[in-house]
């Protein structure tokens, strides 16, 4: 089962109205160079392609990049990288996002009920805390605020250490946006959003990875 | 699909019934079902049918299905063996008989060849057009037609609770619950192999029964998720539609894999799918009867805020303990209130909410604090605590050698009355304001025979056991209440 690279699957999503962190693809160090200045630093640097689906696996992520230096080495090491199964490569320029919380969404087939949209506390904990709530497709808003509302951890969802609480309006946005997507591309057979950081309260995906049918 | 009305009707309210494979000997299903027919006071026709003619418990007995009056007979129940049904339900539809009822065993849940038993079984009933509920299923149950054709016991106080479940004894267990809190059912089937007739079909009919007013489900599997999440949406928009779930761990502790995905156990995506449709969902099975019983007896809330009245302190400090891990809220007590309640009550009561009397009262205060309560708008909904402490002393000095003499016969008349009266006072403050009123006290198991819980119960209400179990039915009230209100398009 193929799965889009990580541009391709951002695109996807966001014809759906899921909200991606701005970035840049570029293919050389100086335009990564001149991305990373438009964007602001400091700045993730990827390598990205069809045949790249474990990233962070195979040491393809540089972060919090804060200068010329830091983003020309990083990009040139990562292209360095590229093997020849990886196919047509690209480098990801984008802004550094910062924020203590960290969630996952996603839409994921299950056996008996078909496809479902998924919500959950995000970050290294997520695995033990397994705090996940799901709804069949399609959902409305207000399945949305309810799948906020079954999250056991309700107090990640307030004001925590100087952030404000997150804005359950635009976090119910990107689960309809998940919904629509499985509703409107059949073809897809999973995506996770992961994570999806929680800057200023407002939830941004930051990486994702959507499966299709082959 | 649409719902095969006529053949649940058959199914549900017979004109007659037959019971193929009557037996002489009380141990056997054919012996044991028709015993149970005559038993529950069922008025229509009984015939019997079996190898030899004759008469079983005063039951005309044929031995070959021809003999039967033409059109007399609705239901057909089976306990005859799986190889020679197909020629009697031919032999049935002949005779007008729309519903047949399959306790036989050797079906599906019996190897290759049974299972091609089951295939053939569903096209017969195909075109037969006979709703063929079962087969390996323990039995029918319809109190307003008097109808007890199970294999098991018990037959169940009249009600409006309709059950259907994937496990026969499921269904009895639920009915003892009827039996013992007195809330009652409409009707109940075990569904068994559910080979032409599944859960989904049962509720769907419930939600167009007029006799059923609740739908309560036992399940563990759901061979086509997506249709039942549709159906029961469907049937939980009209109705409350209490599920309980068997095997909710198999295939579980998926969730120490690093894909998103495999936090996904199975549970927590039917979770999700009973909120979505809708559906109450129980952890249990005393739990899922009591939240039915709840839905048949109280009004829904219009709000979650409760106000817990009690007669001692601790049962009042641990009801606020459960309402606070639910998604009730024990409500401060308006002042309006607390000053309408200074004027019955003397100085020493809690003056705030949970209502502790701290055993203030006087012969009239209850029934006045009660309508107080449960009448302020800015309560939703009652918990009443302390209801026949009076009457247990009352048992003990009745049953003790000073009785009669002393003043003791007065006593224990009157405590007795004061309980009776006091849960009286309760269902008719609820009726009166329209709000949940719920009674709690551990004597409802531990002494039914006491005046209180004997009184809630001839008032048609719940006794709950405890007052946590109260706490939780009241919790599913309101969640559904809430997401009515929530979920009604704008």
């Amino acid at each position: 089962m193929p799965t889009l690279s990580e541009a391709d699957s951002k695109r996807l999503l966001a014809t759906y109205g899921v909200a991606f962190a701005a970035e840049r693809q570029v293919h050389s160090a100086d335009e990564a160079v001149t991305a990373a200045r438009d964007l602001g630093h400091p700045v993730v640097l990827k390598l990205g392609g069809d045949g790249i689906a474990h990233k962070t696996e195979r040491g393809l992520v540089r972060l919090a990049l804060g200068d010329d230096d830091a983003v020309s080495e990083a990009a040139a090491a990562l292209l360095a990288a590229a093997r020849p199964e990886d196919g047509q490569v690209h480098l990801l320029v984008a802004p550094m996002l910062r924020g203590n919380r960290e969630l996952i969404a996603g839409l994921h087939r299950d056996e008996q009920f078909g496809m479902t949209v998924m919500l959950g506390v995000g970050g290294i904990l997520a695995e033990a805390l397994a705090d996940v709530a799901f709804r069949l497709v399609p959902i409305t808003r207000q399945d949305g605020h309810d799948m906020i509302d079954d999250l056991a951890t309700q107090a990640l969802l307030g004001p925590v250490r100087g952030e404000p609480a997150v804005d359950r309006e635009a976090l119910v946005d990107v689960l309809m946006g998940l919904s629509d997507a499985a509703g409107g591309e059949p073809s897809i057979l999973s995506a996770d959003l992961n994570p999806l950081i929680i800057v200023e309260g407002r939830p941004v995906a930051v990486d994702a990875l959507v499966e299709v049918a082959g | 699909m649409t719902i095969d009305v006529a053949g649940f009707q058959a199914l549900f309210d017979p004109r007659g019934i037959l019971v193929a494979g009557v037996s002489t000997h009380p141990g056997k299903f054919g012996f044991v079902s028709l015993h149970n027919i005559l038993a529950a006071g069922y008025e229509g026709a009984v015939y019997g049918s079996s190898l030899e003619a004759g008469e079983v418990l005063g039951v005309q007995v044929v031995a070959d299905i021809a003999d039967l009056p033409e059109g007399a007979i609705d239901l057909v129940f089976v306990c005859t063996p799986a190889d020679t049904n197909p020629d009697l339900l031919r032999a049935c539809a002949q005779k007008g008989i729309r519903a047949a009822f399959l306790a036989s065993a050797g079906y599906g849940e019996a190897g290759p060849e049974g299972q091609q038993r089951q295939t053939e079984l569903v096209a017969l009933a195909d075109a037969l057009g006979m709703l063929v509920a079962g087969p390996n299923g323990q039995g029918v149950v319809s109190t307003p037609a008097r109808l007890c054709a199970q294999i098991v016991a018990p037959y169940p106080p009249a009600g409006t609770i309709g059950i259907a479940s994937q496990s026969g004894n499921f269904i009895s267990s639920f009915m003892n619950y009827a039996v013992q809190t007195g809330v009652g059912v409409s009707r109940a089937v075990s569904a068994g192999n559910a080979a032409a007739v599944s859960i989904a079909d049962y509720l769907e009919f419930y939600a167009a029964d007029p006799a059923t007013e609740v739908a309560l489900a036992y399940i563990e599997g759901v061979p086509d998720g997506r249709g039942f999440f549709e159906r029961a949406r469907a049937v939980a928009a009209d109705k409350p539609l209490v599920l309980v779930k068997g095997g909710t761990t198999a295939g579980g502790q998926r969730a120490a894999a690093s894909h998103t995905g495999s936090l996904a156990s199975d549970d927590r995506v039917f979770d999700g799918m009973c909120r979505q449709a809708g559906i109450t969902r129980a952890a249990t099975i005393e739990e899922a009867y009591e939240a039915a019983a709840t839905f048949a007896t109280q009004p829904l809330p219009k709000g979650n805020r409760v106000v817990v009245l009690t007669t001692a302190g601790g049962w009042g400090v641990v009801t606020a303990d459960a309402i606070a891990r639910s998604s009730l809220e024990l409500t401060p007590l308006p002042d309006d209130l607390r000053a309408a309640l200074d004027t019955k009550l003397p100085p020493r009561w809690s003056r705030n909410n949970p209502v502790d009397l701290a055993g203030a009262e006087t012969r009239d205060t209850i029934p006045e604090v009660i309508d107080l309560i449960v009448g302020h708008p800015e309560v939703d909904a009652v918990i009443y605590l302390g209801l026949g402490i009076q009457s247990n002393q009352a048992a003990l000095m009745r049953s003790g050698p000073f009785y009669p003499g002393h003043g003791l016969e007065r006593i224990v008349d009157y405590h007795e009355r004061q309980d009776a009266r006091f849960a009286q006072a309760a269902a008719a403050a609820s009726d009166r304001h329209a709000k949940p009123v719920l009674t709690a006290t551990e004597l409802a198991v531990t002494h039914p025979g006491n005046s209180g819980p004997v009184a809630v119960r001839a008032n048609g209400r719940l006794c709950y056991a405890s007052a946590n179990r109260a706490v939780t039915a009241l919790d599913h009230l309101w969640r559904r209440a809430r997401a009515e209100d929530a979920h009604r398009p704008a």
